[in-house]
């Protein structure tokens, strides 16, 4: 599905902060299954998500998405294939303040274009099948942080993407809203979707229903 | 191409959500924005309507005037003068004028007495501006006495009122008979203020003013082409004084509503980075911006213009009025006609929404064009 070869990330370069965030990764990423980025802070976890999910463009190497390359195509090429392809779930989940549940859920669908009826259902019904269904029309500040989450996992799946990325998706729950979460993943994945996450909680990784672990050091794969 | 639409009707849909969230900011540009839009919508509109009244009220009066001057001084044209000057080609009709200014104590303000040509006011009445009507409370059938410079007092009742058409000329005219005007002033009989020649053809008018000259060396004829762009510069330099000493007020205005245009909040940032992250391109961005600038600062145009339309037309314009106008003490008050220009419209919006919408642009730009990898890390 994915496909990483030779891949540096290099943040300042040429200057007297130059920083090597990613050196020489060779991955493969399989379709269909949920895999886990683990390590250290500042291994480089985030850093190899965005290029995954086309949110940056490596230094060196190249990304392979179905085979095809996509390291070298301009940002309004990326932006069409992140649109279709990824839904993002971001630790912080990144809601806009001051909109309803809905109204952030529809959001990454407004580039496409799609009558209002058909958006509105799409919406509600991510929203429903989150058991958000009564909580659709509060702004999201009001909402607790699982429930934020979820309105981030619908805003995730809005554009039905076939991969769906995670950058520690549990640092901000308790155990019973994280593993609430993963029981959320094994859905997606029996959905047949993709899923990537980074984390250094040990009920991710170690949860069964992650298929790889990816263990990050200073930049590089380790063994785990 | 119906993609299109509802995209941007997605978008515009999201615009007005943000501009509701943002309620104060946006609220305080839009009246600072209106507000400027009022003032120089106002000016011009004043100016540009007073240019077109006094065109209007010149266009009935005379092509040449001649008055005869001595020692440089105005004077009063002897009897015989007219027969002096001779046939001239072009000139349809020539008639000398009776008028001249009286100082009234009661209300300290100068009037302007004359002798209507078609002898159409019966001895003993008068016929009064609207000013006079207003500030001395006359009506048809009033009776009113003047003090003449002699000392005798003159009584008169008031046969009509000028109509308030032409206000802007007449605001502070009385007419009344020749006998009347001469007794008053003590003028002497056969004698003229000045001669009235009607030229039909605007390009004879100054071979008409030239033969005036030549048969009478001590006149001087005077062209209403040449007093129409006396008062039109008159309204250039008021408006102009007028946008001198607001132009502090302005500039400041317009920096305010300049700064908290461009500046973007870390709310703002952070709400772009969200939408690229999610898949909004840099265009879906710095359009729905636009739509923003371009709601704001077109309602505020249209408001503040409106505005400035009734403020003008509707209420006289009462807040520049004693700047704009005023060559007599009695202000004329008419109702303007309604004119728009729309040269002067379009440079208006030119000079307002234009810079607005720029403003608002760069720096959303500038937020829009970087990477969105940044929302992860926030
Ligand atoms: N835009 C940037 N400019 C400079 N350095 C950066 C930038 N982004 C990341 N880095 C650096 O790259 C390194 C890897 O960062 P990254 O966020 O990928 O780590 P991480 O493994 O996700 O850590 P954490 O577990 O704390 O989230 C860090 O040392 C970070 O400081
Ligand atoms: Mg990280």
């Amino acid at each position: 599905m994915i496909e990483l070869s030779g891949i540096r990330k290099v943040f300042n370069q040429s200057r007297h902060n130059e920083y090597r965030a990613l050196d020489g990764i060779d991955l493969f990423l399989a379709g269909r299954q949920i895999t886990a980025l683990s390590g250290p802070s500042g291994s480089g976890k985030t850093t190899l998500l965005t290029l995954i999910g086309c949110l940056a463009r490596p230094t060196a190497g190249r990304v392979r998405l179905r085979g095809e390359d996509i390291s070298g195509l301009p940002e309004r090429f990326l932006t069409e294939i992140r649109r279709r392809t990824f839904g993002f779930v971001f630790q912080q989940f990144n809601l806009v303040r001051g909109l309803s549940a809905v109204d952030n859920v529809m959001l990454p669908a407004y580039p496409l274009g799609p009558t209002h009826r058909e958006l509105r259902d799409r919406a509600e019904a991510l929203l429903a099948r989150l058991h958000l269904a009564d909580r659709r029309d509060a702004r999201v500040e009001w909402l607790s942080g699982g429930e934020q989450q979820r309105v981030a996992i619908a805003r995730a799946l809005i554009n039905d993407p076939e991969i769906v990325i995670a950058d520690e998706p549990t640092a901000n729950l308790d155990t019973a809203l994280a593993k609430a979460f993963m029981g959320i993943l094994e859905e997606l994945h029996a959905e047949g979707r993709t899923v990537i996450l980074t984390s250094h909680d040990p009920l991710v990784t170690g949860s069964v229903a992650v298929h790889r672990v990816v263990a990050l050091r200073d930049g590089r794969i380790v063994p785990p | 191409m119906r993609t299109w639409v509802a995209r941007q009707a997605w978008l515009i849909d999201f615009t007005v959500g943000s501009l509701a969230r943002r309620k104060t900011k946006n609220l305080g540009l839009w009246l600072v924005y209106a507000t400027l839009v009022f003032v120089l919508a106002s000016v011009a509109l004043y100016t540009q309507a007073l240019r077109l009244e006094a065109a209007a009220v010149l266009a009935h009066s005379p092509e040449v005037i001649v008055q005869r001057l001595v020692a440089g001084r105005h004077d009063l044209i002897p009897p015989g003068y007219l027969e002096r000057m001779g046939r001239i080609r072009g000139v349809q009709k020539r008639e000398g004028r009776l008028w001249g200014y009286y100082y009234d104590p009661v209300l300290k303000a100068n009037y302007t007495f004359m002798v209507p040509p078609d002898a159409g006011v019966a001895r003993g009445t008068l016929v009064v501006g609207p000013a006079l009507e207003r500030e001395r409370g006359l009506a048809r059938e009033n009776g009113i006495s003047f003090r003449a410079y002699s000392g005798r007092l003159f009584s008169f009742t008031v046969a009509d009122v000028l109509p308030a058409a032409t206000e802007l000329m007449s605001a502070d005219l009385v007419l009344m008979h020749e006998e009347d005007f001469r007794a008053f002033f003590e003028y002497p009989a056969g004698h003229f203020t000045d001669i009235a020649l009607s030229v039909a053809n605007p390009r004879e008018v100054r071979t008409v003013a030239a033969k005036v000259a030549a048969a009478l060396p001590d006149s001087r004829p005077i062209l209403r082409e040449e007093v129409l762009r006396t008062y039109a510069s008159i309204l250039d330099w008021r408006e102009g004084l007028v946008l001198a000493v607001l132009s502090g007020a302005l500039l400041a205005f317009a920096i305010l509503a300049w700064e908290k245009a461009s500046g973007l909040s870390a709310e703002e940032r952070r709400e772009i980075g969200i939408l690229k992250a999610v898949g909004w391109e840099t265009g879906d961005v710095i359009l729905m911006k636009f739509w923003e600038g371009a709601l704001i600062s077109g309602s505020a145009f249209l408001a503040g213009y409106l505005a400035a339309y009734l403020h003008v037309f509707r209420f006289g314009a009462t807040l520049f009025e004693p700047v704009l106008k005023g060559w007599s003490v009695l202000y004329p008050r008419f109702e303007l006609v309604p004119a728009i220009d729309g040269l002067q419209v379009a440079t208006l919006f030119l000079l307002t929404v234009f810079p607005y919408t720029a403003a608002v642009l760069v720096p959303i730009w500038r937020a829009a064009v970087t990477d969105p990898d940044s929302v992860m890390r926030q």
